[in-house]
């Protein structure tokens, strides 16, 4: 066969090669993994959370297939407690970016009065959240399920692969991960299977507000800090969408400068005192921030190793 | 300088890695407060006295519980200068896959050794799949320094060790105590005969070849976009070198040529474009291209056997009479490799696939000279393989092998009849697709 063939380009050497910045090599690395899935699995779908990785994720996606639309579906997993302004952004951009949405709700939990006051947070979110994503995967069945989610969000998550093998049951199992070198993904499912797609893996939170600030990426007004009217208990500082939430009689709600870090059901999500209000002021406060932006999430606080013990249920 | 240096690190258990991947991600200030206030919690419960830094490292729970680290556990830390990638692998003889996976994405690798015991057998073995897998650049930490009261004697007899393991390849090495931060991010007063730097100063200035775009163009389809009837775009990600409007360019496996007419990307058409980025190519001709076929400038190989270094990472041994699906770069293809294999074990080997593969030599091009080895019975990712040298088809009688001859040859060496309607179904799928 025939191997000759002159090279393009200038000489090498002569010019000093252009290089390309970290963020655009995570962005070239992520449009690769999306790619990849839309050519090997048959009915892969977005899980689009409305955070800002999402948003972020979401921009990749239209790269990846640009000129063409997005060829899968995103799909919330609406608890009902989301905050308002989250659910009114999530349409706006399913409409701008002319994706398919679909909105799943555990129907059935929310008739039975599933709330965190009353049924605790970890069954709370296994109801809503674990089972109600179970659900919605297998009425679409779906073998593919991009998520938003980041390595270094939480230590369990370091281990986690760009392709998380999923069985029957969606659950994760730490010891049957596969091997995963170079950036060659191993795509063959045994019937009944899935894969959980993590296209942010490498990515950390300041890579994701650079990226939005490069971009100019939309994201929910919630992030930024405004006077907000909050219930704040000691360190916490809780805007009361919901009123099932309790406050005692003694309790008053307060006008807070304050924003979220991160984005998730307004009973289980504490606000931070903040001044930030545009994006690099958000980079700014991040980069002197000793806090990580789980430890405003409730939910993983509930039990050693608690998001761990989440993710072999099914859980993101 | 590359803004961004992915690191992997290797060393037997109890060198102290963890301790030191605590330290870097604790000093450099990646791990958060409420990290460190439930590691001291997790820490009442295994050690007394002050924080134990490998706890930060450790990801599992049943890990935790164990007391082992078992798995590739990734890290990210960055400083002013550079963002770091770092792929924390255990040490354990048995998961010499788990250092494979780490060190085939990675610039450099920290290799540790206990001053107290010096190179081991294990130091070596880290040391050659690291080699194996392309890295060039090398750390050696000469950890536990303090139990060995800072002896620079004990420091240099290791280095000398290690000029002899590590020749031909570039390598700093650093005296260090990771429990009590000498020359870890900071020079020590401790060893005041050593010059420096310090770890974290290494690797923030140290240059690695990752210079990609040097390399002869490569562009593996990935996906073929359209949109509309006006719009036939190749999607896909730049492996090396640069692409420019109007260059030549040549689709292989089918040999022909034609030029680039548009570079398009989310952001607008570009002039032109490098390694890594991911675009989408308009051709100025109609060829008949799909994914897996290969945009190429410069002499590639373009065969259906080839000699490659492989590391088996499964524990049912590789049979040489089975079939194995191989993915190279985006083309998914049989393969046969004639010999067996033990679980982590390392040899070379003839590979030939059922379909030509367009590769370079892993040393040329690590991106087109990689593939992984899937087991088609339980689809587990069995194998990496590193391409070598292309080597002539001397079994002539296998060549000219018909499709049922093929099927029935595969069938037969097949252990369970399960696997053998694996394995056929498998050949099929691929005398199909061809
Ligand atoms: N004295 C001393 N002890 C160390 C040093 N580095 C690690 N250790 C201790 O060695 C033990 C094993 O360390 P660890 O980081 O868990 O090792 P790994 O198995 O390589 O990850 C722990 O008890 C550490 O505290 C060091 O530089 N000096």
């Amino acid at each position: 066969m025939p191997t000759a063939q002159s090279v393009a380009g200038p000489a090498s050497g002569a010019t000093p090669q252009p290089r390309l910045d970290h963020l655009r090599r995570l962005e070239a690395e992520s449009i690769h993994i999306l790619r990849e899935v839309v050519a090997e699995f048959e009915r892969p779908v977005m899980m689009y959370s409305v955070g800002k990785d999402s948003s972020v994720m979401l921009r990749l996606a239209q790269k990846a297939f640009h000129p063409a639309p997005i060829p899968f579906p995103l799909l919330h997993i609406d608890t009902t407690y989301k905050f308002k302004e989250m659910i009114e952004f999530r349409d706006r951009m399913a409409a701008e970016v002319g994706a398919k949405l679909i909105v799943h709700i555990n129907k059935e939990a929310i008739a039975d009065g599933t709330q965190p006051f009353k049924v605790g947070t970890q069954r709370c979110c296994q109801l809503l959240k674990t089972t109600g994503l179970l659900d919605a995967l297998a009425e679409g069945q779906f073998d593919a399920a991009f998520g938003g989610a980041r390595r270094d969000e939480e230590r369990s998550r370091a281990k986690e692969r760009v392709f998380s093998l999923r069985d029957t049951h969606g659950q994760w199992d730490p010891k049957r991960q596969r091997p995963e070198l170079w950036s060659l993904l191993n795509s063959r499912l045994n019937p009944g299977e899935s894969i959980r797609v993590f296209p942010l893996s490498n990515w950390t939170e300041i890579d994701i507000w650079q990226y939005i600030h490069a971009e100019n990426i939309p994201v929910v007004p919630l992030y930024f800090a405004k006077e907000r009217e909050a219930l704040v208990r000691g360190d916490s500082i809780l805007v009361r969408e919901q009123s099932f939430v309790p406050m005692l009689p003694s309790e008053k709600t307060q006008m807070v400068k304050c924003r979220m870090r991160s984005l998730g059901c307004s009973p289980c999500t504490g606000a931070i005192r903040s001044d930030a209000t545009t994006v690099p002021m958000i980079i700014e406060e991040l980069v002197a921030a000793r806090n990580s932006e789980r430890q405003l999430r409730i939910i993983d606080h509930d039990q050693d190793g608690s998001m761990e013990v989440k993710k072999r249920e099914g859980y993101f | 300088m590359p803004g961004l240096l992915r690191i992997c690190t290797a060393g037997s258990v109890d060198d102290g890695k963890s301790t030191l991947i605590g330290r870097l991600l604790h000093d450099s200030r990646s791990v958060y407060e409420d990290q460190i206030s439930s590691v001291q919690k997790a820490s009442k419960n295994r050690v007394a006295g002050p924080i134990d830094f490998s706890l930060f490292t450790d990801g599992l729970k049943a890990e935790r519980e164990q007391g082992i680290t078992i798995d590739v556990a990734y890290r990210y830390f960055a400083t002013a200068h550079r963002k770091f990638i770092l792929a924390d692998t255990p040490g354990h003889e048995q998961y010499t896959r788990n250092m494979a996976t780490g060190a085939s994405t990675a610039d450099l690798a920290i290799l540790l050794v206990d001053a107290r015991q010096g190179v081991k057998d294990q130091s070596r073995r880290h040391a050659r799949i690291a080699r194996l897998l392309g890295i060039t650049h090398f750390v050696v930490a000469v950890n536990k320094m303090d139990l060995v009261g800072f002896d620079k004697a004990i420091y240099d007899g290791i280095c000398a060790e290690f000029a002899e393991i590590l020749k031909g390849s570039s390598f700093h090495a650093i005296p260090m105590s990771a429990l009590e931060g000498d020359n870890v991010i900071a020079l020590s007063e401790r060893t005041p005969w050593f010059t420096g730097p310090s770890l974290l100063e290494h690797l923030e200035t140290v240059e690695v070849d990752t210079d990609v775009t040097a390399k002869p163009f490569r562009f593996p389809v990935q996906i073929v976009l359209r949109p509309h009837q006006d719009f036939r775009g190749y999607a896909g990600q730049i492996q090396s070198g640069i692409v420019h409007r109007g260059d030549e360019v040549t689709v292989w496996p089918s040999g022909r040529s034609t030029a680039v007419k548009r570079i398009v990307t989310y952001d607008g058409d570009v002039e032109t474009a490098f390694a890594p980025m991911s675009v989408t190519l308009v051709l100025e001709d109609e060829i008949d291209i799909s994914r897996g076929d290969t945009l190429v400038a410069g002499p590639v190989q373009v065969g259906q056997r080839f000699q490659a270094d492989i590391v088996w990472m499964d524990e049912r041994p590789l049979d040489p009479t089975r079939m194995y699906v191989l993915k190279h770069s985006t083309r998914v293809v049989t393969a046969e490799i004639d010999r067996p294999f033990e679980l982590n074990a390392i040899h070379s080997a003839v590979v030939r696939t059922s379909r030509p593969i367009i590769f370079d030599s892993y040393t040329d091009n690590r991106a087109t000279g990689s593939f992984i080895l899937i087991d088609p019975a339980t689809n587990f990712t069995c194998g990496a393989g590193m391409i070598g040298l292309p080597t002539e088809d001397d079994r002539a009688s296998r060549a000219n092998e018909g499709a049922a001859e093929r099927l029935a040859r595969i069938a037969r060496a097949a252990a369970t009849d399960a696997e053998a309607v694996a394995a056929v179904r498998a050949a099929l799928e691929d005398i199909i697709k061809y």
